[in-house]
């Protein structure tokens, strides 16, 4: 009997035979969401768009409440807060579009740390409703700014939905209409930022913080023992959170070209829609927010029809989801059978059996 | 001085009206950690019961009241004991998430049977009777029993917390449940009573709400974060401090709205966010948490 190395016979990895299938599949269903455009009709497009936004800001919440253990209700501050800067930066300052998007996720980050000051004052269940809170302040200080069209609201101008360069270049490559190719253009930001989120949230998982996150979930009081500052890590994954959700809005809004207060900081659909993504795909999973966006998606499609029955409905089943699959579908598959398809966790493999 | 003193009375008047939507928010917040994000859909639910025994049965307002007071009870302990003792516990995900999603189920099931239109609960004409105390400076008599009412509920809490024996069994579960149960207590059904006090309370509040002001189903959240800063400004565990935080939030409101009508729902956030920053645990803390 030779003597094996404890190196060579054990070796920790994150990823498995199926994890990578799943990182070529995914790769093959970027593309095709890539390509979409190019086959699919412009309603389709425009649900193509929902589902890929609402994954981006399920993403950002399920990285809020499932990892970090913050339970936000008031993420909708933020999506209001980056749809209004793209506001500003596009009519004001007379940025492009594309990237005032961009500097409009970043202004949300920035916004996230004053915001993260006074809610973190609040602890576990307050701080839910401290979040809130602060989402009505910022509904109601954007309510009272003329220029933005206070409490009424305010159309983008035709100069930038339809004449900006990234919309004006992408009609002439494509010869389409100047509106058809902000269509295509929001789109294409939606497939980039869904899947840019999933990879952001994916790495911060991996990484050090990662860690730490996972320690906070299991013995938050342990955790300070070890050397990791609970605050901070809460802190700078509150902060990502500001700037996703400000990312997605300014392209939301930027695809509607109309914003108001009340659409801004709607609880309905920036928040009970992306509570209801992750608690029923399965909190706590990369693939679960996926999963849940899609059964939204046709849920939203077969009953919208109903009215208030359809928001009774989602509320009832989230309920049911909380009592009897609180895994979420995802989560409950998933640990039924083992499957992970964006592997985060490390796992010891013995060689040489025992 | 007549303006400023009439501004600050009704502040003061609008407080109790805060403090009645936090008082069951507190009590279930002093037994049970727990926050129900339903709590101003609960009042509004409240508000549309009343309104439609009123309507139906052709009942006063305070026989409407002892019809739904009970009947809100029933359905808080109801609740409690069959859906939220299931999930309340260590993790405060659960409930929160649930609540949420009675929320949203209360306010759609409104909608549907009340529609959106605006609603008021018919008064009698009490709801313009006032006092004159001095010339130009007037109370509502509603709006005088409203804070009456909520010293009262106050006042009504605290005996039946410090006095009896069900008060007993309150805070014996509040500080520890399990502790609570080898002496005989059955927490479940501690924090059903509560909760249905809670909606009782609810019932109080609902009717001062419908009387003073239009009620449509959407309302209910605006409520709960009223109640929500008023039991946070008042400092955690203590029914007194919510009220203290009620008639703070009510003047910070009214003074908003003296400056500029737009301002008035702001104001009161921004007060509620400055005792945030300067007194984190709220004006009037319980020693011990």
């Amino acid at each position: 009997m030779t003597a094996v190395a404890p190196s060579s016979r054990f070796r920790v990895a994150t990823g498995t035979r199926l994890s990578f299938v799943a990182a070529w599949s995914a790769v093959l269903a970027l593309a095709a969401l890539c390509a979409a455009p190019f086959f699919v009709g412009r309603g389709a497009l425009q649900d193509l768009f929902f589902v890929l936004t609402l994954v981006a800001l399920a993403q950002y919440w399920n990285l809020l409440a499932g990892y970090a253990g913050i339970i936000s209700i008031g993420q909708q501050a933020f999506v209001g807060f980056g749809g209004y800067m793209m506001f500003a930066l596009t009519a004001f300052a007379g940025l492009d579009p594309v990237p005032a998007i961009g500097l409009a996720g970043v202004l949300g980050g920035l916004i996230a740390v004053p915001t993260a000051r006074l809610v973190f004052r609040l602890n576990g269940a307050y701080l839910a409703v401290g979040t809130w809170v602060m989402a009505e302040v910022f509904r109601l200080v954007f309510a009272q700014i003329k220029s933005l069209g206070g409490g009424t609201g305010a159309s983008l101008p035709t100069a930038v939905t339809n004449e900006a360069w990234s919309v004006h270049a992408l009609a002439d490559a494509m010869g389409l209409r100047a509106s058809a190719a902000r269509d295509r253009l929001a789109y294409w930001l939606a497939v980039i930022i869904a899947a840019a989120t999933i990879a952001l949230v994916h790495r911060v998982l991996r990484s050090r913080q990662g860690l730490a996150l996972a320690a906070i979930r299991d013995n938050a009081s342990a955790t300070g023992s070890i050397g990791i500052d609970e605050a901070r890590t809460k802190f700078w994954v509150y902060v990502i959170a500001g700037f996703g959700g400000s990312l997605v809005g300014a392209l939301v809004f930027f695809q509607t070209a109309r914003i108001s207060p009340d659409a801004a900081f709607s609880v309905t659909d920036f928040t009970a829609y992306v509570l209801f993504v992750v608690v029923i795909g399965g909190i706590g999973t990369l693939e679960g927010p996926i999963v849940g966006a899609v059964i939204l998606y046709f849920m939203r499609d077969w009953l919208a029809g109903y009215g208030p029955f359809y928001l009774m409905g989602l509320g009832a089943l989230a309920i049911v989801a909380m009592l009897y699959f609180p895994k979420g579908l995802w989560g409950s598959f998933a640990e039924a059978y083992d499957i992970h398809l964006f592997p985060i966790r490390r796992r010891l493999i013995i060689r040489g059996g025992t | 001085m007549i303006v400023a003193l009439d501004t600050i009375l009704q502040g003061v008047l609008l407080g109790g009206l805060y403090a009645l939507f936090a008082a069951g928010l507190s009590l279930i917040f002093g037994v049970m950690r727990l926050v129900n994000l339903a709590h101003g859909d609960v009042i509004v639910v409240a508000a549309f019961a009343l309104l439609a025994v009123m309507n139906h049965l052709g009942l006063g307002l305070a026989a409407a009241l002892l019809l739904i007071a009970p009947g809100m009870f029933v359905l808080g302990y109801g609740l409690q004991y069959l859906l939220l003792n299931r999930v309340i516990g260590k993790d405060i995900l659960p409930p929160l998430l649930i609540t949420f999603g009675l929320s949203i189920f209360a306010q759609n099931g409104l909608l549907e049977v009340f529609s959106a239109d605006s609603r008021r609960l018919p008064a009698n004409g009490w709801e313009n009777a006032s006092l004159a105390l001095a010339p130009g400076l007037a109370v509502g008599v509603v709006p005088l029993m409203t804070l009456a009412a909520a010293i009262a509920v106050i006042v009504g809490l605290n005996q039946l917390f410090y006095r009896t024996k069900m008060g007993r069994a309150f805070r014996a579960v509040s500080d520890d449940p399990t502790t609570a149960q080898l002496m005989g207590v059955d927490p479940r059904r501690v924090f059903a009573i509560a909760m249905g006090l809670a909606f009782g309370v609810a019932a109080i509040a609902a009717l001062f709400l419908g009387v003073r002001s239009n009620f449509d189903p959407s309302i209910g959240p605006a409520r709960l974060i009223f109640a929500f800063e008023a039991v946070i400004i008042g400092g955690l565990g203590s029914l007194w401090g919510t009220l203290a935080g009620g008639v703070f939030l009510g003047l910070a409101q009214t003074i908003g709205a003296a400056v500029n009508p737009e301002w008035q729902i702001l104001a009161g956030h921004v007060a509620f966010l400055v005792v945030l920053i300067a007194r984190p645990r709220g004006l009037f803390p319980r020693e011990v948490d």
